[in-house]
């Protein structure tokens, strides 16, 4: 399977001892490789063809930094120019994140219009319009106080107007009454006045899936549009859609044209490369991502996260998500809570490494850390398994309790007794106590830099959570400066996070 | 409600099939031609053969293996346009063969569970009302379960579908637990001499492991009466989709056992190329496509047709 672009491009790159300037043969064999990785993350190929040349023409003469490999900063620039593609400015995120703000998002649904506004949502056979239809009325009634009526075009799959009357139900939010019979130009019509009449400031108009290339529906759609005339068209797209995306995109913007695009499913685990596609054809941002069948599973867009994702830099979405599922949480916020006043024993220790152990081990944890593509492979090589987590929690156990809290008085003779109790040697010991000072000392330099949230946010190559592992590969590398990043994220930063890993049911 | 199920079906479902396939798989075709007109099949020339397969949603490793396979005969040769399509087409239609299947269903069984699985939107209702019709017309005493028992409105839309088949459907309110809903449908199934027993579930990802326990204790449940049951469990896949399609089979088919896959949305633009992929990795029969939102859109799958209409050749 694809372990990310990161790999690849350290293979490609691998021969490549000398530093200096990244030469066009250099940057050629990379590309190839960019351009394998962009296809097998659905990107479409026009769009990988261009996409590919801009890197090229950023990354030919550029000086490789002393600090990094050239595949990393290849990987830099290919991040970067993704970022910029998909609308957003690399490294805003981080910076939010460092100033305590929420930001990164590239655009919103806009709202500066008189009232009614008119909405108008569009896209392929169970995309998502109506689920998303609902969230985006739940969102602009529930946080930013608007009156919102809904209304549902789609006369053609049995019960979708029911749906749509159902959601409204769930979020208390108005659908227009449903009429047999009457066409979708007449829906939009009677949805519009009925919101002059009874003063409502959004009016969302819901319609039925069809096909790009259905001539007979797609001119119903534009029928609607010249009655409705939408302050914003919104493509309800999947982030599954392989390389079609480009065709319906394009398809959608020509004949109804649009305003922005929603991304749905983005809980899912597909790599999304079609959102790449349909921003670069269409040149309309996407504003919004489903992330999920609930009604509060919406979210602004986040260039970073998305790139990291299409280039398989992992997904630090997912990996809280996981951790939210199987840890509990008041243990996790007490955690976060003395990671935030930058204490950390082994106590704190032999939680995070049991929480690993339920996450399903290091190796599925890593896959989702971004940045951590190498990582992995280094992890491999130096055959650590989740049997040395095991080890670890054992010699964590054989410990006293004062020992746990305070680790400085563990001497020479303590750490004999306590190989000895555990089934380990006093080298396993030392090792670990060594990487737990490591790990002490990142979570006060952390505490120093202001919270965990600077760290979750980078998700860049070379800089985020690879910071965090202290002696990554040295042959023992060890979780110890793992979990701190997901315990924080959890309680502090990622609180947001947490929340949209609410299970529905 | 208009009922789509009349709309532009009398034209004659071959042709119609034919243009919609035609329609999904001229991008590859046009490729093609562009790569091959008055040229030698070079390094170059195979590279961008590749890369056309893989936009065709095919992935990397079977776009590589076509077209390694195609150097072997005719590398460095003058090759036509017409010509690579035929060969390309042919091996696309040797792989395909052995899974193109259709649903068989043991009238023995009483009922024949089948249990229709797969992501959201993918066309699971649809797919079970149009296999409701076709079952019905062909004499068989059907029954429907409606078990998406989540979604806003999923039991009224199996309802309709229902009506609209003339096949009865077991439902029970929105939220009620969906094992539940599954082992009283088996039950009045039995019990009212139903040969085939057709489960709706509520669409779910496959990375989504509490909804995926969820469906395997609808098959638990099941197995509580009939041992063997369910005895079919059908994947639905939407050709829209791209590679993902790959994860989403090799969890549910690890997950739930799935015996075949449906595939639908074949009359869009998508050319669901990944379906090329999918039996080279997991050999999964393709039961049926669906080309279509009305109640006859449901075809089986042709291996040929598939291949030759994904290379822009006429089927
Ligand atoms: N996991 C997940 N499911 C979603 C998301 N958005 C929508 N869904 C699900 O996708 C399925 C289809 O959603 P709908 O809103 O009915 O799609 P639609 O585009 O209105 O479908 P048609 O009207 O039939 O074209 C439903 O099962 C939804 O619950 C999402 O962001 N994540
Ligand atoms: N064009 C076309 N549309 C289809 C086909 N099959 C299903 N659809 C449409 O796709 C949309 C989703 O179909 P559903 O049957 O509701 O999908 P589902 O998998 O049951 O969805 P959830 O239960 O929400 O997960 C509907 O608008 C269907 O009419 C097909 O073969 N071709
Ligand atoms: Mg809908
Ligand atoms: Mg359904």
């Amino acid at each position: 399977m694809f372990d990310g672009l990161q790999s690849r491009l350290n293979d490609v790159f691998s021969k490549l001892t000398r530093r200096g300037s990244l030469s066009a043969d250099d940057v050629n064999a990379a590309l190839r490789e960019v351009r394998v990785a962009l296809l097998e993350a659905d990107v479409a190929l026009p769009v990988v063809k261009d996409f590919v040349e801009g890197v090229r023409e950023k990354a030919v003469g550029q000086e490789v930094l002393r600090s990094v490999t050239p595949g990393q900063q290849v990987v830099k620039i290919v991040h970067d120019h993704l970022v910029e593609m998909l609308g957003g400015t690399p490294g805003a995120e981080e910076e939010a994140a460092r100033e305590g703000r929420f930001g990164g998002a590239a655009a919103d649904i806009d709202l500066n219009a008189p009232a009614p506004i008119p909405i108008l949502m569009v896209g392929l056979q169970g995309s998502g319009k109506t689920t998303t239809t609902g969230k985006i009325a739940k969102r602009l009634s529930d946080k930013q106080r608007k009156k919102v009526l809904m209304a549902s075009l789609d006369v053609r799959r049995p019960a979708a107007q029911h749906q749509l009357k159902v959601i409204g139900e769930q979020i208390g939010v108005a659908t227009l009454p449903i009429v047999p019979g009457e066409n979708p130009v007449a829906i939009a019509k009677r949805a519009l006045s009925a919101a002059r009449l009874e003063g409502y400031d959004v009016v969302l108009l819901d319609t039925a899936g069809r096909l790009a290339i259905d001539e007979e529906l797609m001119a119903e759609v534009a029928a609607v549009r010249d009655a409705a005339r939408p302050h914003e068209t919104l493509l309800v797209a999947d982030a599954m859609t392989g390389q079609d995306a480009v065709n319906v995109a394009q398809a959608f913007e020509e004949r109804v044209g649009l305003t922005g695009i929603a991304l749905t499913r983005v809980d899912g685990d597909a790599r999304g490369g079609a959102a790449l596609s349909m921003k670069t054809v269409t040149g309309k941002p996407i504003k919004l991502l489903g992330t999920g069948e609930k009604m509060d599973a919406l979210e602004p867009f986040h260039p970073e996260r998305v790139a990291g994702r299409i280039l398989g830099m992992g997904d630090i979405v997912s990996l809280v998500e996981k951790a939210a599922e199987t840890i509990e949480q008041d243990e996790a916020e007490a955690m976060a809570k003395r990671l935030e006043k930058g204490r950390f024993d082994l106590n704190d220790m032999y939680k995070q490494l049991q929480q690993l152990t339920k996450m399903g081990g290091l190796k599925s944890m890593m896959k989702m850390l971004p940045g951590l593509g190498g990582m992995q492979d280094r992890l491999k090589n130096a055959k650590v398994d989740d049997k040395v987590v095991k080890r670890q929690m054992a010699i964590i156990s054989s410990m006293t309790r004062q020992e746990r809290a305070h680790p400085e008085v563990i001497k020479a003779s303590r750490r004999q007794r306590i190989a000895k109790g555990s089934g380990t040697s006093v080298p396993e010991v030392n090792k670990l106590l060594k990487q737990f000072a490591e790990t002490q000392r990142m979570v006060k330099k952390v505490k120093k830099m202001g919270g965990m949230q600077g760290l979750m946010g980078g998700g860049g190559p070379g800089g985020g959570m690879e910071g965090l592992l202290p002696g990554g590969g040295q042959g023992g590398a060890m979780p110890g400066g793992l979990p701190p990043g997901f315990g924080g994220g959890m309680g502090g930063g990622g609180n947001r996070m947490m929340r949209r890993a609410g299970r529905r049911k | 409600m208009a009922d789509t199920s009349g709309t532009a079906e009398k034209t004659g479902w071959l042709t119609r099939l034919k243009a919609a396939l035609r329609r999904s798989s001229s991008k590859l075709g046009e490729g093609i031609t562009g790569i091959f007109t008055k040229r030698k099949l070079d390094d170059a020339a195979l590279e961008e053969l590749e890369e056309l397969l893989i936009a065709s949603d095919l992935g990397v490793t079977t776009s590589a293996k076509l077209a390694a396979n195609l150097a072997k005969t005719r590398f460095n040769k003058d090759v036509s346009p017409e010509e690579v399509r035929t060969a390309l087409a042919a091996d696309v239609t040797e792989m395909l063969e052995p899974v193109a299947r259709p649903l068989a269903i043991d009238l023995a069984k009483r009922p024949h569970v089948v249990l229709v699985v797969g992501v959201n939107g993918v066309g699971k209702t649809t797919t079970i009302g149009k296999l409701a019709k076709q079952q019905a017309e062909a004499g068989r005493k059907v029954m429907l379960a409606a078990g998406d028992t989540f979604r806003a409105a999923a039991v009224e839309q199996l309802q309709i579908w229902g009506e609209r088949t003339g096949v009865p459907v077991v439902a029970k309110q929105a939220g009620a637990d969906a094992a539940g809903l599954a082992y009283e449908a088996l039950e009045r199934a039995k019990r009212e001499g139903a040969e085939l027993l057709l489960i709706d579930t509520a669409g779910r990802l496959h990375n989504r492991s509490e909804l995926m326990a969820e469906l395997q204790k609808i098959v638990r449940v099941l197995k509580k009466q009939d041992e063997t049951a369910p005895h079919d469990v059908l994947l639905v896949l939407d050709a829209t989709t791209g590679q993902n399609a790959l994860q989403q089979v090799a969890t549910f088919k690890e997950l739930v056992a799935v015996t075949g896959l449906v595939v639908t949305k074949l009359d869009g633009s998508a050319k669901g190329g990944v379906l090329v992929a999918l039996a080279e990795q997991h050999k999964l029969p393709v039961h049926a496509v669906g080309v279509g939102e009305g109640a006859d859109d449901l075809r089986p799958f042709s291996a040929e047709a598939f291949a030759r209409s994904l290379m822009g050749l006429e089927v």
